[in-house]
């Protein structure tokens, strides 16, 4: 029995907005990654799951996941980088101490 | 002829020389490279006039003018463009050989005048610069390049005035002249654009070729009462008249005597101040066709002459003496030409006077200004007050400014004599009162010049208590001999066979009864010179004080300058620029603060919304999405 498309479509909803709320409500700036990463694999997974449901031909949802997934490893590289340099400067990584940039 | 280029690229390259290397070079060099340029030019000058006059005259007896050398600088349209180059007629190269003359004996001269001054090399570039400009005035073949080098004199009488740069009296007289000189170039500016307006020419030889076209073209436009062609001419000689010193436009020119004294003798005497006499008889026949104007020329002119000879008569200081018998000898050629008219040769001696005047006033007033200068040179002063009695230790000084006294007065055989002489013929020819009018400022001319002789040279025996005074070296007394025997023989130039109003030749002779009624006045004043100034006495004391009023009016330039004063300060910035400046700060400048003080405010209030935190900026990212989605999606149904 194949799984309809809803319910891929409900898990990724649900994903995209615990990684929301997380970014929103997490200080710690690994935590507020993690929840970016989250909301990026719900997007994932939408493309792989239209893809599959409405053009079952064609492999364009799957590269750009794919090509996602790709950019968001590259992505979490760089953020951890830039956090490792934050935690030097201030020993600290707690997203509400960097507030340098306002007016 | 095209050598004659040589005579204006010369004084240019040494301008060039001597302004880039300054003080690199030795004063004295500098001195005598460009007096050699100067030379070299003058030989020029004199080559190209000897060519010039010897040429064989047409058939009407003219001696056909020259272009030899023109170029075509900017061209607007067919008819209108502006070209720069070489225009040879009798009085261009006329003024050829009195500028180059003058600026060669100036350049001898202050050799010795300047010796050890600071910034000598700078005087030597500024003088080749005026020398430069002034020779490219005359031989200017369209009135724009004139204007051009009208300008360029102007630059470089403004850069002589103010040499002595640290003397705040120089700074004010050098602006003064440059700003009272400007203003009157608007005017001449305007006239030049409606003038080329209607006739669509520049070129001189065009315009006067066909001086009715003036009319023709701008038949029926009238502005004030006045044709156009008359406003165009007559601002074309508010041009002239701001450079020659006219009546109103006069008083940037005793000022100007802060300058050095050898810059007074060839730019505020000879050369430069004529520039307005040449533009008029430049443009003669063009002002011919409009007679009302040659009225207007002959009213100012003789106003001009009266007011600076009765002024000259009170002066203590003997430069300005001799600036204001300068303002009103220029007077003397500005009327000439205002009673002149282009019918015949007969009619037209005013022409033939003004200029042979011109000539011979600037040898001899170049010689007056020279000898004052060896006089301020030995007496480090000058008043009147401080000199008398030099005639012992000054004896060359002493006879070429008598000389030069007896010219300008009138005294045969001297050549004011001969062109004061023509000049009060060609007046009294055309009208009694003016005739009258000009012999009794003649008078007055022999008065002041024998005022300024007798004191400087007569007056009191002993004099010095502090140091004798010695005569000039050599290199300024050279000169000064030279301009004597210049104005000794001047006279008998036959200066009509080669300069008239159409070029035909006209022999001079003199009018007897006219002659002999000024020699009688001018004999007349002198004796009342000598009566008053030769022994030190308390006439001229006295009589100062009975006229009272009349001596302090006339010693005080009769309030002109506090006229001008009045006008400029109190009614022009009082009740023009006050106004307007306060438009400027308070309406324009306040309309532009509001808008700065708004968006200031604006931003103070809305500034607290760039916190600095991500996650309230995310915050409102997504309940921006949020309601722009919702919005959309109730717009939809």
């Amino acid at each position: 029995m194949e799984i309809p498309m809803i319910y891929y479509i409900v898990l990724s909803l649900v994903m995209f907005f615990a990684g929301v709320y997380g970014f929103i409500t997490r200080k710690n700036m690994l935590m507020m990654l993690i929840s970016i990463e989250l909301m990026l694999n719900a997007v994932d997974i939408n493309f792989a799951v239209f893809n599959r449901f409405l053009f079952p031909g064609q492999m364009e949802g799957m590269i750009f996941s794919i090509f996602a997934i790709a950019i968001a490893a590259a992505e979490t590289a760089i953020a951890i980088a830039i956090i490792i340099n934050i935690y030097r400067h201030i020993r600290n990584i707690d997203a509400d101490n960097l507030d340098d940039m306002k007016y | 002829m095209e050598y004659t280029l040589f005579i204006l690229v010369l004084p240019l390259a040494m301008f060039l020389l001597l302004g880039l290397l300054d003080s690199k070079l030795k004063p004295r060099v500098a001195g005598i490279l460009g007096t050699l340029g100067m030379t070299v030019c003058t030989a020029l000058a004199y080559f190209t006039a000897f060519q010039f006059f010897t040429q064989p005259r047409n058939a009407e007896g003219v001696i056909p003018s020259q272009v030899p050398y023109n170029f075509e600088w900017l061209r607007f349209t067919e008819y209108l463009h502006i070209d720069l180059g070489i225009y040879l007629d009798p009085i261009s190269v006329m003024m050829l050989v009195v500028i180059t003359t003058i600026s060669l004996m100036v350049h001898i001269y202050s050799l010795g005048y300047m010796h050890g001054e600071k910034g000598f090399q700078r005087y030597y570039a500024f003088l080749s610069l005026f020398s430069m400009s002034m020779l490219g005035l005359v031989v200017a073949t369209n009135i724009f390049q004139m204007y051009i080098f009208w300008e360029l004199v102007g630059v470089s009488s403004y850069l002589l005035i103010g040499f002595y740069y640290t003397k705040p009296a120089a700074i004010a007289a050098s602006k003064k002249a440059f700003i009272v000189t400007r203003f009157a170039d608007l005017g001449f500016l305007i006239g030049i654009l409606i003038l080329s307006f209607f006739t669509k020419t520049f070129d001189f030889a065009t315009l006067t070729a066909n001086p009715s076209a003036i009319i023709t073209e701008s038949a029926g436009a009238t502005f004030l009462g006045c044709s156009v062609a008359s406003w165009a001419l007559a601002l074309i000689f508010m041009g002239g008249a701001g450079k020659s010193a006219m009546f109103p436009l006069h008083i940037w020119l005793p000022d100007a005597m802060e300058g050095p004294t050898p810059v007074s003798a060839l730019i505020h005497a000879a050369t430069m101040v004529v520039a307005g006499v040449y533009l008029v008889a430049r443009l003669f026949p063009v002002y011919c066709v409009t007679p009302e104007v040659l009225e207007l020329i002959t009213t100012v002119g003789a106003i001009t002459a009266l007011y600076a000879a009765i002024v000259a008569c009170v002066q203590t200081d003997i430069k300005r003496v001799l600036a204001f018998s300068t303002i009103s000898q220029i007077a003397f050629m500005i009327v000439a030409l205002g009673v002149a008219s282009d019918t015949d040769l007969h009619t037209g001696l005013g022409y033939m006077a003004s200029m042979f005047h011109l000539f011979t006033h600037a040898m001899f007033k170049a010689l007056l200004f020279l000898g004052a200068g060896a006089i301020i040179h030995a007496v480090h002063s000058n008043e009147m007050s401080e000199m008398g009695g030099l005639r012992k230790y000054m004896p060359i000084t002493h006879i070429t400014f008598l000389i030069a006294c007896l010219a300008i007065a009138g005294i045969p055989p001297f050549s004011g004599f001969f062109s004061k002489d023509e000049i009060l013929t060609a007046v009294i020819e055309k009208s009694t009162f003016w005739g009258i009018w000009m012999t009794a400022v003649a008078g007055l001319t022999a008065f002041y010049m024998f005022r300024l002789y007798f004191r400087i040279f007569w007056w009191k025996d002993t004099d010095c208590s502090h140091h004798t005074p010695h005569e000039a070296p050599a290199t300024m007394t050279m000169p000064l001999i030279f301009l004597a025997l210049v104005t000794c023989v001047a006279g008998f130039i036959p200066f009509g066979e080669l300069v008239s109003v159409n070029g035909q030749p006209y022999h001079i002779h003199l009018n007897w009864s006219v002659a002999t009624t000024s020699i009688i006045v001018a004999v007349c004043a002198i004796a009342l010179a000598a009566w008053l100034y030769l022994k030190e006495n308390n006439k001229p004391t006295a009589m100062a004080n009975t006229t009272r009023t009349l001596h302090t009016a006339a010693y005080r330039r009769f309030y002109i300058d506090e006229i001008y004063l009045f006008v400029t300060h109190k009614i022009i910035f009082g009740l023009i620029c006050r106004p307007i400046a306060w438009f400027d700060r308070h309406i324009i400048d306040g309309t532009m603060d509001m808008f700065a003080h708004v968006t200031q405010w604006i931003s103070a209030r809305i500034k607290g919304l760039q916190s600095g935190s991500i996650q309230g900026y995310v915050w409102i990212l997504i309940m921006g999405t949020l309601l722009i989605a919702t919005l959309t999606i109730c717009c939809c149904l």
